[in-house]
């Protein structure tokens, strides 16, 4: 099949408006006899169920926490980008546009790209209305700070909890249609499969998590909102249940998965401690507003330090490397994230690293306090202020700004930022790549969209900070609710659709053959050894870096242990109860699938680009020297995967870019 | 170190359940609470045996997934912190450790450790919410300001995560520091203000049919809600349902 985005045509600032003006609408009265599923209630699920049940659609929605609040988007800490230009600093509809597609270094789509930022505003309003208490400054309009990559402040946020309070305004807005009985809400419940009658998608299968009982369910259109799957990493900062099933059941089923080695490691996480690290946390990135990430000068610094024989606060300033301000002097600490986290793992690689295992950077807020301390005598009229009096006038700013992060640091690692630099180190934290969609957010199976973090739409080969809260909002709120009227349009005739076909029967059976399978399998091994082996592999050679031989290696690796998997998996208890080793198996079954065609498909781009680095790849001289080298005459296309079977056998579509109101050009923070 | 875990099971909501004894060795001062119940489950699993069923998450203390009676105290021993927050630092060697679900009438046992919040949800569904259509036809978002002081308190109000430890610790089982939290949240706010009344004697006749208990001004939930809830909150919903009275 040849993939057709469906880019409407004409200059890219009225596409979107000239779309709206011209698709289907599905009038009120009609709205109320079709029915929509949106699997998953984060941002991306929870905005769509929300709107879409406002219009008068009949929606279920399903979550696997007990409550649509505790989705994953909860835990965005540092804010959402719109551009506003509230803060008069030049930025613009353009400006957040070329941001993005420079950011995701030329990999994503332009169109979207352009209507991502054109709602932006908009989600500002939405949210500001539905009672998202934004921080604000003293004369009571809303406050902006910056992210990496961007040399404007457009992120809007509220203290730390940023995804927390946009969830919760979610959330509120489907309690409203909950209410009055124009969303059903399946908590504790999984999408296991989706059901496709006559080409469309029809249904899904769902397992309630509290009884075990397997459930059919229908409707004119399915949304995926699931989220990534970092977590095929085993460690990463996503929450323990975040899982790729739902995208990956409807790869099987003929949903083309992106660009699936399309991953983010985050610069700033806290290192991992020892082999029974279940997650990694991350330090939101609004800390390199004001933290200076360094490393030693010296190796025998850096050594003493990690036999703990010297400390941080000992090494003078001629002495401390901090190396992105010393690479990049435009961006600094505010350098993409793909590009600082590779560069913290340069010096790391180079023997430079500051805790026992060598894989730490610090993140010091020491000048930012005294700079904050200084300014704050100033406002107080305190007249030469002692040392300690700055500190502690310093402090109190930069604990309103960051408190709950600071404090989550200290709970974990037990050692007081405020005196010490934070240890930090890039973890997996966000997937660009996913299930491949048109402008309409439809997958490559008709009544079938993708929204969220789930799909690829937006971000190309690297996200910038504050984004994906944009994006799932824009997603939910704005663009869908419009894209699936378009094709509901053609459903009103449709009638009810029955659960009682072979093609429910079939799908069922599927899914607990499955369930079946592990709980008779009286293996030796339990689900989290072969997702820990999984997660080894991935991090050791589809990783920060990667080169042909490593990715080879990895695909037959994951071959194999999925191959043992299937054999030696050892699931306890039942079907018909609640059981999360069973929960576990069915998830970390798609991973060991799903990792193995990112190997592939890293493996078939070869060059570097974003989140994806190849060794064989690289700048050789120049200004550029050692920076990743991107190919767009051969690689300016988005890879969509076919399923075949064995992952190894995937086919390659590919969606060629074009690039007609941003110039191609090299990425340069220098 | 090396601990006694003595750990509640029950197979289903129907079943009564017990106390069951367990034995960890080996546990890092450096791993979270979590962490320990993993490789127990680990154990559990290796030896052919069900695992303990217990929620969480995001394991960073956001979710509000997590919730375990430990000790007899809602989170555990330490202050501020969700049980997935909790680190085995704050214990020792040789110690024994009771580890029970949150436990009210509201709040019935699913299995071992987890339990059902749903009373939660009905409650916020009662009128935790402001009633604008999410069409993006609203107002500019700067066009009406809000002081910093009374954005920050709304902020404060509405970083509650929902986890139920107020009630868990509560000797009555009282919501009245949840649900004012939520109702708090929006009386700061002038976008709160048209549906006031309504949302706060909705949301209280609707916790008052979850059966939760009254509210005797102990003060218990506050000292062991992770999120620093206060008890301010809990006066400002009943100025508000004083306000809603006198309207009707
Ligand atoms: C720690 C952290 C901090 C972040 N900070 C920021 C930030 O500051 N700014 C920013 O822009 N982005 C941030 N991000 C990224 C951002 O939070 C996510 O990309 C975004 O929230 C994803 O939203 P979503 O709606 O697509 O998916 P999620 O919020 O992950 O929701 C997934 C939903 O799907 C459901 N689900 C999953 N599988 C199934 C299944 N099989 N059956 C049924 N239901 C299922 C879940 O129950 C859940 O409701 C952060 C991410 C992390 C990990
Ligand atoms: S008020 Fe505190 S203890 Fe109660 S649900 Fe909210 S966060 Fe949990
Ligand atoms: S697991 Fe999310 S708050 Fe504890």
């Amino acid at each position: 099949m040849a993939l057709d985005s469906k880019i409407p045509h004409g200059p890219i600032q009225n596409k979107w408006t000239d779309y709206k003006n011209h698709i289907n609408l599905v009038n009120p009265a009609n709205k109320r006899h079709i029915d929509v599923i949106v699997v998953g209630t984060g941002l991306a699920g929870g905005s769509a169920a929300a709107t879409l049940a406002e219009l008068g659609y009949n929606v279920k929605a399903f979550a696997y926490q007990d409550s649509p609040r505790r989705a994953h988007s909860i835990a965005a800490q540092g804010g959402i980008n719109a551009a506003k230009n509230y803060m008069g600093d030049g930025d613009s509809t353009y400006r957040l546009f070329y941001d993005t597609v420079k950011g995701g270094d030329y990999r994503s789509r332009e169109a979207n790209v352009y209507r991502l930022a054109e709602v932006s505003g908009a989600i500002i309003d939405q949210c500001v209305a539905q009672g998202v208490p934004f921080a604000r400054d003293y004369g009571g309009l809303l406050d902006n700070r910056s992210f990496g990559g961007v040399l404007v402040s457009r992120t809007f946020y509220a203290k730390g909890q940023t995804g927390q309070q946009l969830l919760l305004g979610a959330y509120s807005a489907m309690n409203r249609q909950i209410a009055r009985g124009k969303i059903e809400m399946f908590n504790r419940h999984e999408m296991l499969d989706v059901v496709k009658i006559g080409g469309k998608a029809r249904g899904i299968i769902a397992r309630n998590l509290i009884t075990g009982e397997i459930e059919r369910h229908s409707a004119h259109a399915v949304v995926i909102a699931t989220g990534g799957y970092g977590n095929v990493y085993f460690l990463s900062t996503n929450a323990m249940g975040s899982n790729a099933t739902a995208a990956w059941k409807i790869h099987k089923k003929g949903a083309y998965f992106a660009n699936p080695c399309f991953t983010q490691i985050h610069p700033t996480c806290i290192p991992r401690s020892g082999d029974y690290q279940s997650k990694l946390t991350l330090m939101s990135e609004s800390l390199r507003n004001d933290g200076r990430i360094w490393v030693p000068a010296r190796i025998e610094d850096a050594k003493a330090i990690q036999q703990r024989k010297l400390k941080p606060t000992e090494i003078p300033e001629e002495n401390r490397d901090y190396f992105l301000e010393r690479r990049y002097p435009a961006f600094g600490n505010l350098v993409p994230r793909d590009v600082a986290s590779r560069a913290a793992k340069e010096r790391c690689d180079a023997g430079f690293g500051v805790n026992a295992t060598g894989e730490a950077v610090y993140l010091d807020f020491a000048s930012a306090i005294e700079r904050y301390g200084k300014i704050q005598a100033k406002i107080h009229n305190i007249e030469n202020p002692s040392k300690e009096k700055i500190y502690e006038l310093g402090q109190a700013i930069v604990e309103e700004k960051y408190g709950n992060l600071f404090q989550m640091y200290e709970k974990i690692v037990d050692e007081n930022p405020y005196k010490t630099p934070m240890m930090i180190y890039p973890a997996t934290h966000y997937t660009m790549g996913g299930i491949w969609v048109d402008y309409n957010l439809m997958t490559t199976v008709d009544g079938l969209y993708c929204i969220g973090e789930a799909n690829f739409s937006d971000h190309g080969a690297n996200r910038l900070g504050a984004s994906a809260l944009m994006q799932g909002l824009a997603d939910g709120y704005f663009i869908l609710p419009y894209t699936i009227g378009d094709y509901l349009a053609n459903e009103i005739r449709t009638g009810k659709i029955p659960t009682n076909t072979p093609e429910f029967d079939e799908a069922e059976k599927e899914v607990t053959d499955r369930i079946n399978h592990f709980l008779n399998n009286k293996g030796t091994k339990s689900v989290d050894h072969f997702h820990k082996r999984l997660g080894k592999v991935m991090w050791d050679k589809v990783g920060m870096a990667r080169n042909e031989k490593g990715l080879k290696e990895a695909m037959a690796e994951i071959k194999q242990i999925r191959e043992e998997f299937w054999r030696d998996v050892k699931v306890p208890g039942s079907a018909y109860e609640m059981n999360p080793e069973l929960e576990k198996a069915g998830r970390v079954a798609d991973f060991l699938e799903l990792g193995e065609l990112f190997a592939k498909d890293a493996l078939m781009r070869e060059e570097s680009c974003g989140g994806h680095f190849r060794e064989e790849s690289v700048e050789m001289d120049g200004e550029q020297k050692g920076e990743a080298k991107r190919n767009d005459a051969e690689y300016a296309f988005v890879a969509a995967w076919e399923y075949k079977g064995e992952p190894a056998d995937a086919v390659l579509h590919k969606e060629q870019l074009e690039f007609k109101d941003i110039e191609l050009k090299q990425r340069s923070y220098k | 170190m090396d601990l006694t875990l003595k750990i509640w099971r029950q197979k289903s909501a129907t079943d009564k359940g017990k106390m069951v004894d367990y034995k960890v060795t080996d546990i890092s001062e450096h791993m979270s609470f979590l962490e320990m119940m993993d490789v127990l489950n680990e154990q559990l699993v290796n030896k052919g045996e069900e695992p303990i069923a217990f929620d969480h998450d995001c394991r960073e203390g956001i979710c509000g997934m997590c919730s375990m009676y430990i000790n007899g105290e809602a989170h555990g021993p330490d202050r501020g912190v969700t049980t997935c927050q909790l680190h085995m630092r704050m214990f020792k060697d040789g110690d024994t450790i009771t580890i029970e679900p949150f436990r009210a009438a509201a709040f019935p046992v699913i299995k071992d450790l987890v339990v059902d919040r749903m009373a939660f949800e009905r409650i916020q569904q009662a009128g935790g919410y402001i009633s604008v259509n999410t069409s993006g036809n609203t107002q500019d978002a700067n066009a009406t300001p809000i002081s910093k002081h009374a954005a920050d308190e709304s902020m404060d109000a509405a970083s509650c995560i929902g986890c139920g430890a107020c009630v868990a610790t509560c000797k009555n089982s009282s919501a009245m520091l949840f649900v004012s939290a939520k109702v708090s949240q929006y009386a700061l706010l002038p976008q709160g203000q048209v549906e006031a009344a309504d949302r706060v004697r909705n949301m209280v006749a609707q916790m008052d049919l979850e059966g939760f208990g009254n509210c005797t001004n102990t003060g218990a939930c506050e000292i062991e809600c992770p999120k620093g809830i206060s008890l301010d909150n809990i006066a400002r919903m009943n100025r508000e349902l004083m306000k809603a009275a006198v309207l009707k």
